[in-house]
């Protein structure tokens, strides 16, 4: 069979050489249309690209900052400064969602219908409403509404409520307390150590185990001296002028963007859960209830484990979510990242440097988290021989 | 030698009265017994106290003061009846659309053409809460009238689907022209006194620029989809590169470089307007999320379909719009449905950006003096819409869902 060639215009390959290129220079001449207008518009305006700008000073103030702050710093020291407010929001709103997110999931599937009705109405309110809303409702509803410092409402006598915020006990800020704290985590590490041992012995010897229970209740006991006394908890206590030293003063903005996020996408990660939950097969229930396992230990061991399978990927996407929700602080005036680069776009007007910038925080937090949860899906997938 | 066969014991008795399921579901166990107790104190004192202040400190007036704000902002009053029209037009195709989708075609379905009893009960309570409203007479005739065209529409979406099949294609027509009524309703020209975006505000806003992004970010979102499937490395590197730095930033920076850079990479002499700036942020933002929703739906198809729809000789794109897009769009539906409600949400945060839409409005209503400090009753009323058009959605969806057999096909 002789092969005739096919002409260049039904050729397969020719269409797809081309079109690609043809997509190429599409999207070439739109970036040059908009870098024509850009270059355009900027020089009509004055102002050329650059980040200089970062090193002239700032000239305002910033309300809460974790490195000292003065409205005599340069621009870039005040970015540094959104940026860390903004993990401190981040951080523990990530860590504070996974806890009531599992919570209410798993109580999805609690005996007690009281429960289960609870959970979803609240999964059911908070999904339906806006965050920005409900970030409004616990500024402007809550924590304003909280009396003044001067009749604040005290729980256990340490813990201080006012419409300033929430005023609670925390770690000293000396040697002492921070080598207590590593001491902390090393006996924490060292216990889970000896646990692991002495389960190992308890099941392939059948010893008894006493030997490491007795080393046990001795790191316990070192643990409970570092934590009452090595770490030096200051309390906070009411000074002259209504002001309160020590202890960790969390403002009421701070506290209210934190509550937001955390129950908004709690919300979502009790859904996440209990889908999770629901994708492990019935026959795991029945089977751990007939080998006579109670509900704290079946879920712990045996379904919890491999509900993480189908949790992480969406989890991830909620993480993300809460990182992205946090930028909504500059609502109620908490100066994250993204409030105070709107001020600083409003003093120096640069526009594209700061959005870049902004774009550029994002994206790397993205990054991280994304590479974090990535391998601890590869950790908890089915390993395949 | 063979044992007496002991005969199997009867089955429990399934006790089904109150107390029975009282006991099994509240008291189980010491542990359930006193989260009941707790939690059921707990509930108690919450509904007394809310209702409480409900019924003495709440001063609710600031609602009734402000529902034209709320709902169309500071559109000139004298051209209200145009917002009536609109209002009347949404809810009759609105009707219609919920007449078409619930006929039950299921062979023991239900085929009746009026209203079952539940509907009927909820139909009786709406149309009570509707005239205990604080409202004049003549809006509050408007909206039982509105009602009535709703379920006007219903009844005759019914009728029309049974007698005539083929006129439920004609509803996405039908849909699509309104857009242009309604536009030339809100914007003014040709014979109507024009009326400026910048008093677009409250819900209207929001249920149009919610509207208008879902259905431009529908193709945009298919063909980052398809682009992302490609075989051809270009199309797949540009569709990936916009899809994932989209998906990284925050909504709230999207639409703000939207509002500031949208001016900048564009010739000065186009005006761009706000409104605009602002569905063109919310589009790309959720065309990204969409891509990816679809392109789960796209995974979900057997490898089969394609190499079938080849093998009879249909090209790509008669292949894409005849074989593999409906399944994939139909296996994704909640997911999208869900992205949706996320963007009619997201809207609110226009107001950070200066939009005047519904929590915009809010804000302004707050800063009035004269209501000073209703925080609360503002916000808890915003939050009722939002939750009544959110729940809307997802039932419109979950009967789309049962009408195309998702999950049974």
């Amino acid at each position: 069979m002789s092969t005739t060639k096919v002409p260049l215009w039904r050729d397969d390959r020719f269409w797809k050489i081309i079109l690609q290129i043809l997509a190429v220079i599409l999207v070439l001449a739109i970036a040059d249309f908009f870098l024509f207008n850009l270059r355009l518009n900027i020089a009509r305006r004055g102002t050329n690209f650059g980040f200089d700008f970062l090193s002239s000073q700032a000239s305002f103030d910033i309300g809460e900052f974790l490195i000292p702050f003065k409205s005599q710093d340069p621009y870039g020291k005040a970015f540094l400064v959104g940026i860390l407010n903004s993990l401190k929001v981040m951080i523990v709103g990530v860590i504070l969602t996974t806890f009531l997110g599992v919570a209410a999931g798993v109580a999805n599937f609690s005996n007690n219908w009281l429960i289960r009705k609870i959970v979803s109405v609240y999964v059911n309110l908070f999904r339906n409403t806006p965050i920005l809303l409900q970030l409004f409702f616990w500024y402007f509803t809550v924590f304003s509404n909280l009396p003044k410092i001067e009749d604040k409402i005290e729980i256990f006598g340490s813990v201080y409520l006012s419409n300033r915020g929430v005023a609670m006990p925390w770690l000293g800020d000396s040697m002492t307390a921070w080598l207590s704290l590593l001491g902390l985590f090393g006996l924490a590490i060292a216990a889970f150590l000896v646990w692991q041992q002495r389960v190992k012995i308890i099941v392939e010897q059948g010893a008894s185990g006493q030997n490491f229970l007795f080393v046990l209740l001795g790191l316990g006991a070192a643990a409970l001296v570092l934590f009452t006394i090595g770490l030096q908890w200051t309390f906070p206590v009411m000074g002259e002028g209504s002001k309160i030293n020590g202890g960790l003063n969390l403002s009421a903005e701070y506290c209210a963007v934190v509550l937001a996020l955390v129950f908004y996408t709690g919300a979502f990660v009790a859904e996440i859960v209990r889908a999770g939950i629901q994708s492990v097969d019935k026959g795991q229930w029945e089977a751990a209830k007939a080998l006579g396992l109670n509900s704290g230990i079946l879920m712990r061991l045996i379904i919890f484990p491999q509900a993480l399978r189908v949790m992480i990927p969406p989890l991830t996407n909620e993480y993300l979510n809460l990182c992205k929700n946090s930028s909504l602080a500059i609502a109620t005036g908490f100066p994250d990242v993204y409030a105070v680069s709107s001020t600083i776009l409003n003093q120096t007007g640069r526009a594209i440097e700061i959005v870049l910038m902004i774009m550029a925080t994002y994206l790397f937090i993205n990054l991280v988290i994304a590479l974090v949860m990535n391998w601890l899906n590869n950790s908890v997938q089915i390993k395949e021989r | 030698m063979t044992n007496q066969s002991t005969l199997p014991s009867a089955p429990p008795a399934q006790v089904t009265n109150v107390i029975a399921w009282v006991k099994k579901n509240l008291f189980d166990g010491w542990f359930s017994s006193l989260l009941t107790i707790g939690i059921g104190l707990w509930i108690f004192k919450i509904t007394v106290g809310f209702v409480q202040w409900a019924t003495t400190s709440a001063k609710w007036d600031v609602i009734p003061a402000n529902l034209p704000l709320f709902m169309v902002g500071r559109f000139p009053s004298t051209q209200y009846w145009r917002t009536w029209i609109i209002a009347a037009l949404l809810v009759s195709l609105g009707g219609l659309t919920w007449g078409m989708l619930t006929l039950s075609k299921e062979p023991e379905g239900n085929h009746q053409i009026g209203f079952d009893r539940n509907t009927l009960i909820g139909i009786g309570i709406l149309a009570f809460v509707v005239v205990l409203l604080p409202l004049e007479p003549t809006p509050k005739a408007y909206i039982l009238g509105i009602v009535g065209l709703g379920l006007g529409g219903c009844y005759l979406g019914r009728l029309g689907v049974r007698k005539v099949p083929q006129i439920g294609n004609l509803i996405g027509v039908a849909w699509f022209l309104s857009f242009f009524v309604n536009f030339w309703l809100l914007a003014g020209g040709f014979g109507l006194q024009p009326v400026g975006t910048d008093r677009w505000n409250g819900l209207l806003l929001t249920v149009f620029m919610a509207a208008t992004s879902i259905t431009l970010s529908f193709p945009l979102g298919i063909i980052f989809a398809l682009g992302r499937q490609s075989s051809l490395p270009v199309v797949k590197f540009f569709s990936i590169a916009y899809i994932e730095f989209f998906r990284g930033l925050p909504l709230v920076g999207i639409l703000f470089a939207a509002q500031v850079m949208l001016p900048l990479i564009l010739p000065g002499d186009w005006r761009i307007d706000r409104v605009i700036r602002a569905i063109a942020g919310l589009t790309i933002f959720t065309s990204a999320y969409l891509a990816e929703a679809i392109r789960g739906g796209l995974q979900s198809i057997p490898k089969g379909q394609g190499e079938a729809a080849s093998a009879l000789g249909l090209n790509t794109p008669l292949s894409l719009y005849l074989i593999i897009m409906p399944q994939a769009l139909r296996a994704v539906i909640p997911a999208m449905m869900n992205l949706f409600l996320s963007l009619f949400k997201d809207t609110s945060l226009l107001a950070v950006v200066g939009l005047v839409e519904l929590t915009g409005i809010s804000r302004s209503i707050l800063a009035n003096p004269v209501f000073l400090g209703r925080f609360a009753e503002v916000y808890l009323f915003v939050a009722t819409i939002y939750l009544l058009c959110c729940t809307a959605m997802a039932q419109a969806s979950k009967q789309l869902e049962v009408n195309l057999g998702v999950g049974k096909r």
